[in-house]
């Protein structure tokens, strides 16, 4: 991974695109669209790259990644585009606007995240049924809601939540909030709310694996930083930090 | 001499400068063009089939449905208020004037997370009405229209406040010294004083409520048929399918734009 952050970047080294320092950093804003469930792992990746790249710095729009897609579509000056699902992925590179192929560079898993201490006691998907419960998912239109649907699915359970949110942090904040008793929200995103909530482990998320695309954007203001920036979130460093976040390597 | 200079006064009267013609038209433009845009860019050939999506249709009807609650609350919790603010002097009314605005400029985000900490299941008012009655509002009809009434309720007592103010208290005057009490005056003189005043009110109320979109996600939720109303439909719709969202918006508008016009009148000549 270290090799092939290496290469990108010394790739760079020799051209005078913009962005491009004559030593082979990066320099200038890289502007990075990225889904929301990357808020706070992406967040430390942004100033570790700035860190390994003096004289740059990253700029995040954390959005749902169709509405990213959308805002890249219309023309938006993103550098890099980073999606939770590949579908979002598809509307990028279909309207030609992606630069090269995108590549997974993190896989993440849905788990039922309870307040902390867990009042109801919910040990599966099962108990999300039980009479009392209240459940937040996702909308089906968006990544997390398509995920909850597949897993429910895949564990035979007929849920009827009490709100359909539209991203991953709207179901994950009624539960901080004590509105609801469940959520079926990324591991990732549970992690990061370890202070208020319990991240409840579940088999049936293991059918329904989300894959986080990342790709350089064609019109890129910072193609050189795009590309380094991309080379980075595959390097070892940074996936060390997806992983402490609770991302699974792809 | 005379004559010319009379025939010249209207033109005079009549030209407008170009610093503000100028400034004036482009404000216009900028109000008017993404509605235009709307318009021209909507998919008219399969608007149709996509309005009899069940979906749509639902979330319209729980719109209309909820606006209209929620006015219905505003008239009979604002009223008063209005009157009050209006017509008797307190100490801390500027205080309380300035309170009630709160809403029209708060974020209406900002609003759903103050009713959840309130209304909701751990609110101060929401914890005892569950313990008491088992019963919640969030993620219910009820919380979109308390969202709803929150964010709209400004509009009607501004407008209706301004009617009071703008009447000639005599009347209530007159009427007392024949004899009328205070809650006879209220219905049969000053009512329908500011009867077009009250309409106007109405009418925007209405409007801002079916509008509602920050504070009814945060508060009500989304669930489809029981809390999602067209905003966030519009909202959801943008997250697959822009078309379906350039549809739903356009409904959205064409009912908007067709409340406030049928009632143009009165609400030109209002206060």
């Amino acid at each position: 991974m270290v090799a092939v952050a290496g290469l990108a970047v010394s790739g760079c080294a020799g051209d005078e695109a913009p962005g491009g320092a004559a030593d082979g950093r990066v320099t200038g804003t890289v502007t990075v669209f990225a889904a929301a469930s990357l808020t706070e792992s992406f967040t430390r990746i942004g100033s570790d790259f700035e860190a390994a790249n003096p004289g740059s710095s990253v700029t995040f729009n954390f959005a749902g990644s169709s509405a990213l897609a959308n805002q890249i579509n219309q023309g938006a000056p993103a550098d890099v585009f980073a999606s939770a699902a590949p579908t979002n992925m598809t509307t990028v590179t279909k309207a030609g606007n992606a630069d090269g192929t995108p590549s997974t560079f993190a896989r993440n898993q849905l788990v039922i995240a309870v307040p902390r201490g867990n009042p109801k006691g919910v040990t599966g998907l099962a108990d999300l049924i039980r009479p009392g419960v209240k459940v937040a998912l996702c909308a089906e239109q968006v990544p997390c809601g398509a995920a909850a649907r597949t897993a429910l699915d895949a564990a035979g359970v007929a849920l009827t939540p009490v709100t359909l949110e539209q991203d991953v942090k709207g179901a994950l904040a009624k539960v901080k909030l004590g509105e609801v008793d469940a959520a079926l929200v990324y591991r990732s995103d549970a992690r990061a709310a370890a202070a208020d909530v319990t991240g409840v482990e579940f088999p049936e998320s293991a059918r329904a694996v989300n894959d986080y695309p990342i790709v350089a954007l064609k019109e890129a203001p910072n193609p050189a930083g795009a590309r380094a920036f991309v080379a980075y979130v595959r390097s070892a460093p940074a996936q060390a930090v997806l992983a402490e976040a609770g991302f699974q390597a792809p | 001499m005379s004559r010319v200079l009379d025939a010249a006064a209207p033109r005079r009267r009549g030209r407008v400068p170009a610093a503000l013609l100028i400034p004036a038209g482009l404000g216009l433009l900028f109000l008017v063009l993404p509605l235009a845009g709307l318009v021209v860019r909507a998919p008219w050939t399969t608007l149709p089939q996509r309005l009899t999506e069940p979906g749509a249709l639902t979330a319209l009807r729980l719109s209309v449905q909820t606006a209209t609650l929620a006015t219905v609350l505003c008239l009979l919790l604002g009223v008063p208020l209005a009157w009050l603010l209006a017509r008797v002097e307190f100490p801390g009314r500027r205080l309380v004037r300035a309170l009630v605005t709160v809403p029209l400029v708060l974020p209406p985000v900002v609003g759903g997370v103050a009713l959840l900490l309130v209304f909701g299941r751990r609110g101060m008012l929401g914890g005892w009405l569950d313990a008491t009655f088992g019963i919640t509002l969030p993620f219910t009809t009820a919380g979109v229209v308390l969202a709803e009434a929150f964010v709209a309720m400004p509009f009607l007592v501004i407008a209706v406040e301004g009617a009071l103010r703008a009447t000639d208290n005599r009347y209530e005057e007159a009427a007392a010294t024949l004899g009328a009490g205070r809650w006879t005056t209220f219905t049969h003189v000053t009512l329908p004083l500011v009867a077009p005043g009250l309409a106007a009110g109405a009418v925007l109320c209405w409007a801002r409520a079916l509008g509602e979109f920050g504070a009814t996600i945060t508060f009500a939720g989304n669930y489809p048929g029981r809390t999602q109303t067209m905003p966030l439909a519009v909202y959801l719709a943008l997250e697959t399918d822009l078309e379906s969202a350039m549809v739903l918006s356009l409904v959205l508008l064409i009912v908007s734009v067709g409340i406030l016009a049928a009632l143009r009148d009165r609400w030109i000549t209002g206060p």
